[in-house]
């Protein structure tokens, strides 16, 4: 009888972690289908898709969430590459170190747009910083409407300041599953600190690195809030326009539409990257 | 021994500039709450403030809504924690204790999850809650957000109760003790530091989280939703404020967890 019950305990054990996770996901993922293939009046249609398709600001939802993609995340992971190479070298203080390149973890997306509004705005820090210097005579309009190169990079240096810290994390956690013996073989045949990274770090750390790739891809197409702040409707992107739909235009179906192809995106991104990346399931699991 | 002066002088150049990157923004944002409302305009300004107030911050917390709003935050964030520890607790324990069919699939499950957009679902969440009566509700905004931390609270409480030994547990059951009292009287309480740094990253992710708490709050925001509300149509001193009082707990917070950090984004 005692065997009996430690044989499902395990499983009572799981139990509500995953009665809840399916609750909160698998359910609001049929409502979306749903909702995105119902006509306002009720009735199957597929007019809630050809409004999303045809709305002026479409197009450029989806260029620019692509076109942040494909900015922040190279930048992002070397940006984490380069710090977590650095703690791993261990040198005296690398633990502090490491404590102030995580911080940015611990900030919403939200706050990191604002911190960095109080950068690229027009009297902002920047701005004045150039001007005092006299590199300048007035001031930049980074953040204006006819200005996408500058909104572009102020988003993607917010987005990258903050995400970073994430893909190090994960990055560190990687470095420190392979064995210091291999850094000491390195060491032994007389290889270099660049070479030994190129041909015994980054080899070893692939899992981590398509792991961060796959994650900060998959969360770069929810890029909102710090476009938000920093550009407001100037620079619209697909979660914005979901939030827009759904909020200020009051259409659930449409914002339903994008939550769809959202989440169909996530999906195929994630197929893809398994895909090229020959990824395999053990692997999917460190 | 040049060389080597070199190389030691190369990184730590590196690294102090790239700590001055990560840092540079928040001294700006701090001054930028600090300086007074008629100097927010001021061109060009100094990098070293040349008066202080906290006159900004008290327009701030002074607006409508704000103070609600940082009360239904913390709401929230308590809620979570609840139910988060609640449901993933026992989970964690399962993974850290028990071989068993299933453990591997358990595990992808908690790690698509992880990745899984679930911030986006607020949208149907939203009808779904409108038509239980539940919109604009905060318990709802929690339920949400403990899906989100779920992942992670499993994760960090696996590797919580790995650390404790197993041993200590069956020692008390070959002295009398049940297995839940074993677990009550003795993991528990040296697991007890794990689970707070636990329920503190959740405190983090749920004070954090914009876009569901904003898609499924009308009145009832917290405070990430009202300042995201109200983006468009407040002054620059409101915005400032607004993001220096949120970034201020969780800079805190993360360093209370310090030690936890790897836990939760890396090993498995």
């Amino acid at each position: 009888m005692r065997a009996r019950t430690e044989q499902f305990l395990p499983f009572a054990l799981l139990l509500p972690s995953i009665g809840f996770l399916g609750l909160l996901i698998v359910i609001p993922m049929v409502q979306a289908l749903l909702l995105a293939v119902m006509a306002e009046g009720g009735g199957f249609s597929l007019e809630n898709f050809q409004r999303m398709f045809a709305d002026v600001n479409f197009s450029d939802a989806w260029r620019n969430t692509l076109l942040l993609l494909i900015l922040i995340v190279p930048l992002q992971i070397v940006l984490a590459l380069c710090m977590a190479l650095l703690i791993n070298s261990r040198f005296r203080g690398h633990g502090f170190f490491l404590y102030v390149y995580a911080i940015p973890l611990a900030i919403s997306d939200l706050a990191a747009g604002i911190l960095w509004l109080a950068v690229f705005t027009e009297r902002g820090y920047l701005n004045s910083t150039l001007q005092n210097a006299g590199v300048i005579s007035q001031p930049i309009l980074f953040l204006s409407f006819d200005n996408l190169g500058g909104i572009l990079t102020a988003i993607v240096i917010a987005e990258s300041w903050r995400a970073t810290a994430i893909v190090l994390i994960i990055l560190i956690a990687g470095l420190q599953l392979i064995p210091r013996d291999f850094f000491e073989a390195a060491d032994l045949f007389g290889a270099n600190r660049l070479r030994r990274t190129v041909h015994v770090v980054l080899p070893l750390l692939r899992p981590s690195l398509q792991s961060a790739l796959i994650i900060r891809t998959i969360f770069a197409f929810q890029t909102f809030a710090v476009v938000f702040a920093l550009a407001g409707r100037n620079m619209p992107v697909l979660a914005g326009e979901a939030y827009t739909w759904y909020a200020t235009n009051r259409n659930e179906h449409v914002a339903a539409a994008y939550a769809v192809l959202l989440l169909g995106l996530t999906i195929v991104a994630t197929v893809v990257y398994l895909r090229v990346l020959g990824l395999r399931e053990a692997e999917v699991q460190r | 021994m040049n060389a080597r002066v070199l190389d030691r002088s190369l990184l730590y150049g590196a690294a102090i500039f790239l700590a001055i990157w990560v840092l540079v923004p928040f001294y700006l944002i701090a001054i930028s709450a600090f300086t007074p409302q008629a100097k927010i305009f001021d061109y060009p300004k100094p990098l070293v403030p040349t008066s202080l107030s906290t006159d900004t911050m008290q327009f701030f917390v002074e607006a409508r809504g704000v103070i609600p709003s940082v009360l239904n935050s913390l709401l929230v964030a308590v809620f979570t924690i609840i139910f988060g520890l609640t449901l993933g607790t026992p989970a964690g324990y399962a993974l850290a204790r028990f071989r068993f069919r299933g453990r591997e699939a358990f595990q992808v499950i908690v790690l698509a999850t992880k990745m899984f957009p679930i911030a986006i679902l607020s949208i149907p969440l939203a009808v779904t809650f409108l038509q239980l009566g539940l919109y604009d509700n905060l318990v709802s905004v929690a339920l949400v957000h403990t899906a989100m931390a779920l992942p992670f609270i499993v994760l960090v409480t696996g590797g919580v109760f790995v650390a404790v030994s197993h041993e200590l547990e069956e020692a008390a059951q070959t002295l009398g003790c049940s297995r839940w009292g074993a677990f009550l009287r003795v993991a528990l309480p040296l697991a007890l530091p794990g689970l707070a740094a636990a329920a503190i990253f959740t405190f983090v992710i749920s004070w954090n989280e914009v876009f569901a708490a904003t898609i499924l709050t009308l009145r009832t925001r917290t405070l990430p939703a009202q300042v995201l509300a109200s983006l468009a149509t407040s002054p620059l001193a409101y915005k400032f404020a607004g993001g220096l009082f949120m970034v201020l707990p969780a800079i805190v917070f993360i360093f209370l967890i310090r030690k936890y950090l790897m836990n939760l984004w890396g090993s498995r």
